[in-house]
C-alpha cells in the first residue's frame, strides 16, 4: 500500500467501514439477547413453579428504587439519542454536553443499584451470604434473590462497560473535531446504551412488578 | 514463490504476536490447536490403553474420570469449535470473497487472545488437579458435590466462548459486507455458507452457555443456586440450557468440515457441486433445526414424553438437509473426472465416515433405541464418526488442500495419501467395535468392564495406536515440507477459485488489485491440467 488511506485496506470507502462496524454491533447485541435470555428462561421457569414465592419476594424489593432508575435510564438513553443528533461541527459541544449527561445518569443508576444492594443486605436478602424469609416461601424467595443478584450485576457491569465507552467517545468529541469514524463509533455506542436500556425494562418488569399487579 | 508475501512481511515476535493480518492469526491459530490436539490425544491414549483390559490397572476411577474429562473439554472447546472456523476459514475467507482482511482484524487478533487466556486458565484447571465432571458439568455433582476443580475449568470455558462468539460475528459481517464486486450470494464457494450458517450458532448459542456457567460459578461459590435441587432448583434446566447450546454446538463442529468437503469434491471431479442452491440451504437448515433438537440428550433424564417425542422428531428432520448434502456430493462425483490425490482421499474417507455416523444418529434419533443406547458406547462410537470421523477427517483434508497457498510448499503426496489411508484404517478399527459393545450395553465413562467385553475393547485399542500414529504421520512429512518441499505454484489444483488467482504463500493484503467476479463457482476443466505432485 504506497499512500494509505484513511480507512483500512479490506474496505472501499469510509462509509462502507463505518456500515460494517454498525452491522458488527447489531450480531453482538443478537448476542446479548441471548446472554439475557438464558436467564430469563430460568426466572420464567421458577416463577412458573413457586407463583406465591416469587409475588411476596417481588414485594420485599425496593420498587421505588427500581423506578427512579428506570426513568433515570431512560432519560440518559434519551440523551444520547439527542448527542448522536448532535454529532455535527457547529453543535460540537452539546454533543459532549449530552453524553456528559448521559454518563451522570448512568453512574447515579449505578449508585442507587449499590445502595439498593446495601438495603437488602441488612434486610437478610443476600442467598448463599446471609439469607432469612418467611419459612413458606424460603426457598422460592431464594431463587428470586439469586436471579435478582445476578441478573442485576451483570446488566450493571454492562452499565460501567456502557459508561465507559461513552465516555472515551465524549473525550473523543471534546478534544477533536467529529469524523465520520467517531461518527461510526458514537452510533454503535448509542446502540449498546440503549440495548442496556432495553434490558432494564425487561428486568424492572420481572423483579419489582410481580406481586404488586394487584 | 512470489517475493513479498505475509510471511515475509516481518520477522519479529511483534509482527506476529500484535498482527491483525488474518493468515498470520489463521497461523497462530494452527499452531495452539495442534497444542491442543495432542493434549486432547494424549488422554484418548491413555484412556484406550486402559480399556485394554477389564481390570483396573493403570489409572484409578478417580483419575480415569479426570482423563475423559479432560480429553472431552480440551477436544471440544479447544480443538473442535475452532478447528475449520478459526484455522482454515481465517485464512481462507477473506481469499475466497476477494477482500484484504475480515472485516475486524483486532477483534480477530483479540479472539486468539482470549482463546489462548481461556486455554491456559482451563489447562491450569487440569494440572492443578483436573475436573471429574466429565465435559457436559451435568449438576448437582458438578455444584455441589464435585471436588474438582470446576469452577477453574469452567471460567476457562467461558473464556474461550467469547473467542467463538467473535469470530462467528465476524465471519458474518465479513460475509455480509466484503464480497468483491459481482460475488453474489449464490456465487459464494459453498465452503462459505457452511461457515456462515454456524458462525449464526456460535452468535446465537455460545452466550447461553456462558451464562450457563455463570450460573454454576454462582452456584459453586455461593451454595445455592438455580441448579439446586435442595431449595427446589432444577437440575434439568442446567441440561435444557446446556444442550440448547452443545447440541447446537455439533453442528458448529460439523458444518465447516461439510464446507471443505464441497471444495475437495468439487476440485478432485472437475465439476461443479451438484444441486449448489440445495447444498447450500442445506447448511442453513441444518443451522436452523439444530436449535430445536436439544431435547434428545434428555430422553431418559426424566423430560415429558410428549417433548421427547416432538425432540425425537425433530431429530429425524435434521436428517433431510444432511442427506441432502451426501446425495449431491455423490452425484457430484457421478461422471466426474476423478482424481485420488490426498485431499480427495480424506474427502471421500469424510463421506463414508460421515454417513455412518449419521445413520446411527438416527438410530439414537428414534426414541426407543436410544432409551436401549443411551450413555452406552453406542453413543460414543456415533458422536466420535461425525466428529472425528467427519470433522477431523475434513480438517486434514482442507489443510492439505490449500497447504500450497498457505505455506507455498507441496507435500509428499506419497506419505499425504499413506496418512489418510491409515486414518480411515485405524478410524474404523477403533470406532466400529464400539458400536458393538454399546449395543451388547458397555457404559461409557467405566475403566472395569466384564471380561466379556474385552475383544472388542482389544480391537479398539489396537485401532487407536493405528490412529494416533496416522495423526502424528502428517505433522511429521508437513514440517518437512516446510523446509524442503518443492515451491509451490499459485494454483497447483488448476482450479478457479479467487484464492488460487494470487501467489502462494498470497501477499500481505492477498491481491493486488480488487479481483471482479463475472461467474458461479466451480467453473472447472474438465481435464486436469496440473500435473498431479509427485510422490
Amino acid at each position: 500500500m504506497p499512500n494509505r488511506p484513511a480507512f483500512a485496506p479490506q474496505y472501499v470507502s469510509t462509509r462502507h467501514r463505518d456500515e460494517t462496524a454498525e452491522l458488527g454491533m447489531w450480531v453482538f447485541i443478537a448476542t446479548e439477547v441471548l446472554l439475557f435470555g438464558g436467564l430469563i428462561l430460568a426466572y420464567c421457569v421458577f416463577r412458573h413453579t413457586y407463583p406465591e414465592a416469587f409475588a411476596a419476594a417481588s414485594r420485599r424489593t425496593e420498587i421505588a428504587i427500581g423506578t427512579a432508575n428506570t426513568a433515570i435510564l431512560l432519560t440518559s438513553s434519551f440523551l444520547v439519542a439527542c448527542a448522536v443528533d448532535a454529532f455535527t461541527e457547529e453543535t460540537r459541544k452539546i454533543c459532549v454536553a449530552l453524553l456528559a449527561g448521559a454518563i451522570a445518569l448512568g453512574l447515579l443508576f449505578v449508585l442507587l443499584k449499590g445502595v439498593e444492594y446495601a438495603g437488602e443486605y441488612r434486610e437478610h436478602l443476600v442467598p448463599g451470604i446471609d439469607f432469612s424469609f418467611d419459612d413458606k416461601f424460603a426457598n422460592g424467595a431464594k431463587l428470586f434473590f439469586l436471579f435478582y443478584f445476578v441478573a442485576t450485576a451483570i446488566h450493571a457491569l454492562h452499565m460501567l462497560i456502557g459508561i465507559s465507552l461513552l465516555a472515551v467517545i465524549a473525550r473523543l468529541t471534546w478534544r477533536r473535531a467529529p469524523t465520520t469514524r467517531h461518527r461510526a463509533a458514537l452510533h454503535s455506542v448509542a446502540l449498546y446504551w440503549h440495548f442496556v436500556d432495553a434490558v432494564w425494562i425487561f428486568l424492572f418488569a420481572l423483579i419489582y412488578l410481580p406481586g404488586r399487579a394487584s | 514463490m512470489n517475493e513479498d508475501n505475509y510471511l515475509n512481511a516481518g520477522y519479529t515476535l511483534r509482527s506476529w504476536f500484535f498482527t491483525t493480518d488474518h493468515k498470520r492469526i489463521a497461523i497462530l491459530y494452527f499452531a495452539s490447536l495442534i497444542f491442543f490436539f495432542f493434549i486432547g490425544g494424549a488422554a484418548a491414549t491413555l484412556i484406550r490403553i486402559e480399556l485394554a483390559t477389564p481390570q483396573a490397572d493403570l489409572v484409578s476411577s478417580d483419575m480415569y474420570n479426570r482423563l475423559f474429562t479432560m480429553h472431552g473439554v480440551i477436544i471440544v472447546w479447544f480443538f473442535l469449535i475452532p478447528s475449520i472456523p478459526n484455522t482454515l476459514g481465517n485464512f481462507i475467507v477473506p481469499l475466497m470473497i476477494g477482500a484484504r482482511d475480515l472485516a475486524f482484524p483486532r477483534l480477530n487478533l483479540l479472539s486468539w487472545y482470549l482463546f489462548m487466556l481461556g486455554g491456559c486458565v482451563t489447562l491450569f484447571a487440569i494440572a492443578a488437579g483436573g475436573i471429574d465432571t466429565g465435559w457436559t458439568f451435568y449438576t448437582p455433582f458438578s455444584t455441589l458435590y464435585s471436588n474438582s476443580y470446576v469452577a477453574v475449568a469452567v471460567t476457562g470455558v467461558f473464556i474461550a466462548g467469547f473467542s467463538s462468539i467473535l469470530t462467528g460475528l465476524n465471519f458474518i459481517v465479513t460475509i455480509h459486507r466484503l464480497r468483491a464486486p459481482g460475488l453474489t450470494w449464490y456465487r459464494l464457494p459453498l465452503f462459505l455458507w457452511s461457515l456462515y450458517a454456524p458462525s449464526v450458532i456460535l452468535v446465537l448459542a455460545t452466550p447461553v452457555l456462558a451464562i450457563t456457567l455463570v450460573l454454576i460459578v454462582v452456584e459453586r461459590l455461593l451454595g445455592v443456586g438455580f441448579f439446586d435441587p435442595r431449595i427446589g432448583g432444577d437440575p434439568l434446566l442446567f441440561q435444557h440450557l446446556f444442550w440448547f447450546y452443545s447440541h447446537p454446538a455439533v453442528y458448529i463442529m460439523i458444518l465447516p468440515g461439510m464446507g471443505v468437503i464441497n471444495e475437495l469434491i468439487s476440485c478432485f471431479s472437475r465439476k461443479a457441486v451438484f444441486g449448489y442452491k440445495f447444498v447450500a440451504w442445506a447448511s442453513v437448515a441444518i443451522a436452523a433445526l439444530g436449535f430445536l433438537v436439544w431435547g434428545h440428550h434428555m430422553f431418559v433424564s426424566g423430560q415429558s414424553l410428549l417433548a421427547s417425542l416432538v425432540f425425537s422428531f425433530m431429530s429425524f428432520v435434521v436428517a433431510v438437509p444432511s442427506a441432502i448434502k451426501v446425495f449431491n456430493w455423490t452425484a457430484t462425483l457421478h461422471k466426474g473426472s476423478i482424481r485420488f490425490d490426498a485431499p480427495m482421499l480424506y474427502a471421500l474417507a469424510f463421506i463414508g465416515l460421515f454417513t455412518i455416523g449419521g445413520l446411527t444418529g438416527l438410530f439414537l434419533a428414534c426414541l426407543a433405541y436410544d432409551v436401549h443406547a443411551t450413555d452406552t458406547y453406542f453413543v460414543v462410537a456415533h458422536f466420535h464418526y461425525i466428529m472425528v470421523g467427519g470433522m477431523v477427517t475434513a480438517y486434514f483434508g482442507g489443510l492439505h488442500y490449500w497447504w500450497p497457498k498457505i505455506t507455498g510448499r507441496l507435500y509428499s503426496e506419497y506419505w499425504a495419501r499413506t496418512a489418510a489411508v491409515l486414518i480411515f484404517f485405524g478410524f474404523n478399527l477403533t470406532f466400529f467395535p464400539q458400536f458393538i459393545l454399546g449395543a451388547e450395553g458397555m457404559p461409557r465413562r467405566y475403566h472395569v468392564y466384564p471380561p466379556e467385553f474385552q475383544m472388542w475393547n482389544v480391537l479398539s485399542s489396537g485401532g487407536a495406536v493405528i490412529l494416533a500414529a496416522a495423526y502424528l504421520l502428517p505433522l511429521v512429512y508437513l514440517a518437512y515440507s516446510l523446509f524442503f518441499g518443492k515451491r509451490a505454484p499459485a494454483n497447483p489444483w488448476d482450479a478457479p477459485g479467487l484464492e488460487w488467482q494470487t501467489p502462494s504463500p498470497p501477499p500481505e493484503f492477498n491481491f493486488e488489485t480488487q479481483p471482479v467476479v463475472t461467474r458461479p463457482p466451480y467453473q472447472y476443466t474438465p481435464d486436469f491440467r496440473a500435473e498431479p505432485q509427485n510422490a
